[in-house]
């Protein structure tokens, strides 16, 4: 039989490990979308003390890349502190699975945000970030580059699909030039806002289309 | 316990039958010239006579006479030529707008987005949630400038089957060419070019057990048509290139394999297999019309998954099928026909293709729908969308 991934991957997809939810978690975070069709949600417990990583769980609606990378990230960052797990790049769980296919990175590349965005979520639920910078246009930027247009696959941001982004007393406005009526209007503008809205001091996200 | 590799990707290629390849075997090893014409030698007379009597054959499936039907090298070819060969010989004479539906597979669809480029207007026809065409938009779409309709006869991925009859009439009263790409529908639905007011009809033998690289196109008498492929004067001077006779002799064969009561059979394998998964896996939506089907067609979404985890399952299992999720193409794009018919991304990354043939059993059906239901129940449980964990109901 021939397989398009490694022994390893195809054995994480087959028994992925460290599967499903942690009760009140310490941190959790949900990277992806059903309308691309993958997602990687990743649960974690942290020592108060060690700030290591006492549990991990990760979630995932996505295609064997994804399922493989979710497992061996959980796998990765099991003991480690957060610092330390903060660091495990894409390359390092592709690594360890043997190699990915180059254009599965977009699908396997989530699990390793979804980490990162676990261990931020802790971190700002548990007053550890430690100087909060105010929000700029710029991380606004950052942040809808994670909003992909279902159609292309492709971000908001790199298919220049953001006009304007408006940042005034914690409301932000962002005009992408869609079509109100756009089949995936509604889908994008809940990405958007849930990208946004975890902002410290972000109130409001109003979302226009501008066709 | 089954040992080897079911395959149900029939859509895409079948097994070929060893009655097609005997029959083949002797344009390879001793009618092995090119067609002559009726003054050639006679090894070149005899393969010309083969050519003509395959033909001949195939064209009387669908109705027509020999001389209405031309071989290509397949079904992709064979839609280009469709469309494009129109639009050359109408394209200044008549006018310079198109319509095909929005769900037709890649020949036509991008066939008619190249024509689009080259300043021609393409109107692309949405279809209702089951994948059909309605014939009243169809006929409200016709402008003074329209010169070719292509719609298909059924769907390569949901199956579904258009009212060609109704279809075709409407394009003759408004005196607008009719195409259709019949790959998915040649000998196991009827289609007769007698009863049916259609001008070009695409068939091809790969998905009927016959061989790869060859492929008709039915032209009805008198329908303009230009040849765009420059060579010799081979298929009436319509397209140029050497015969492919061993093709045209299996494709021949091939027709003539397929029963009434293999097609029924079919029908049963798939009945069953949409029956006991629509009864024993939650979360599931057919993907199609339940009635307008193709015998071999059964699409199916199972609902908080995702397609290529699902393929890769039964593929190690020992399963072959296709799925219209972005991560399974080639272009990682989600199924332009699971979108077509309303459905969201997650219903197209979903979806599931079973399609049967001549070599499937009811036994090999039985033991997909039970690999199909452990995997879709392992995939859900690690699933942040799937709320309901277990399959059965």
């Amino acid at each position: 039989m021939t397989f398009p991934y490694s022994d390893k991957v195809l054995e994480h997809f087959k028994n992925p490990r460290n599967v499903g939810k942690i009760e009140n978690p310490d941190g959790h975070a949900m990277e992806g979308s059903p309308a691309c069709g993958d997602m990687v949600g990743v649960h974690i417990n942290v020592d108060p003390k060690t700030k290591r990583i006492t549990d991990i769980k990760f979630e995932s609606y996505g295609c064997a890349s994804n399922i493989a990378t979710g497992s061996i990230i959980t796998e990765l960052a099991k003991g480690k502190t957060i610092e330390e797990a903060k660091k495990i790049s894409w390359k390092e769980a592709s690594d360890a699975l043997g190699g990915l296919p180059p254009i599965k990175s977009h699908c396997s590349v989530l699990a390793v945000e979804g980490l990162r965005s676990a261990i931020h979520n802790y971190e700002e639920l548990h007053g550890l970030v430690k100087e909060q910078k105010p929000t700029t246009v710029e991380i606004l930027r950052k942040r809808l580059k994670k909003v992909m247009n279902p159609l292309s696959g492709l971000d908001l941001v790199q298919t220049e699909l953001v006009k304007d982004i408006t940042l005034d007393k914690g409301v932000v406005h962002i005009d992408v030039d869609l079509p109100a009526d756009h089949q995936f209007a509604t889908n994008i503008r809940e990405e958007i806002r849930d990208k946004i809205e975890p902002l410290w001091d972000v109130e409001t996200v109003e979302v226009q289309f501008l066709k | 316990m089954i040992e080897k590799t079911v395959y149900l990707d029939n859509a895409a290629a079948t097994r070929m039958d060893e009655k097609v390849l005997e029959a083949m075997k002797p344009y390879f090893f001793e009618t092995y010239p090119v067609a002559t014409s009726e003054f050639g030698y006679s090894l070149g007379i005899e393969a010309r006579e083969a050519l003509e009597k395959a033909r001949k054959e195939i064209a009387s499936h669908i109705g027509a006479d020999g001389e209405e039907f031309i071989f290509t090298s397949g079904s992709t070819e064979s839609s280009n030529l469709a469309l494009k060969g129109v639009a050359l010989a109408l394209g200044e004479k008549k006018g310079r707008h198109i319509i095909v539906s929005s769900i037709e597979d890649f020949p036509v669809l991008h066939s008619a987005k190249t024509l689009e480029k080259q300043g021609f207007s393409v109107t692309y026809l949405d279809v209702d949630n089951e994948g059909l065409v309605d014939p009243d938009r169809l006929r409200d779409a016709v402008t003074d400038e329209t010169i070719l309709v292509s719609i298909q006869h059924a769907n390569q991925e949901i199956g579904t089957v258009q009212d060609i009859e109704t279809i075709g009439s409407i394009c003759h009263d408004k005196g607008v060419l009719f195409h259709t790409d019949a790959t998915h529908t040649f000998t196991r639905v009827p289609l007769d070019s007698q009863k049916v007011e259609v001008d070009l009809i695409t068939v091809s033998p790969h998905t009927i057990h016959g061989p790869k690289g060859i492929g008709g196109l039915y032209i009805r008498k008198g329908t303009p048509i230009s040849k765009w492929m420059d060579g010799g004067f081979q298929e009436f001077n319509l397209r140029a290139g050497l015969e492919n006779i061993p093709g045209a002799i299996g494709f021949a064969r091939a027709v003539e394999l397929i029963t009434l009561e293999e097609t029924e059979r079919i029908k049963k394998m798939r009945d069953h297999l949409i029956g006991r998964v629509s009864a024993e896996v939650s979360e599931t939506t057919l993907n199609g019309h339940r009635s307008k089907r193709v015998p071999q067609n059964a699409n199916i979404t199972f609902h908080s998954v995702e397609g290529e985890s699902v393929t890769l399952h039964l593929d190690m299992r020992g399963f072959a099928v296709s799925t219209g999720s972005a991560c399974f193409s080639r272009s990682l794009e989600a199924s332009h026909v699971i979108r077509g018919i309303g459905g969201d991304h997650e219903r197209a990354h979903g979806s599931i293709r079973f399609t049967f043939s001549r070599y499937n059993t009811m036994e090999e059906v039985d033991a997909v729908i039970d690999a199909i239901t452990e995997v879709v129940n392992q995939l859900r449980i690690i699933s942040p969308l799937s709320k309901n964990k277990e399959v059965g109901k």
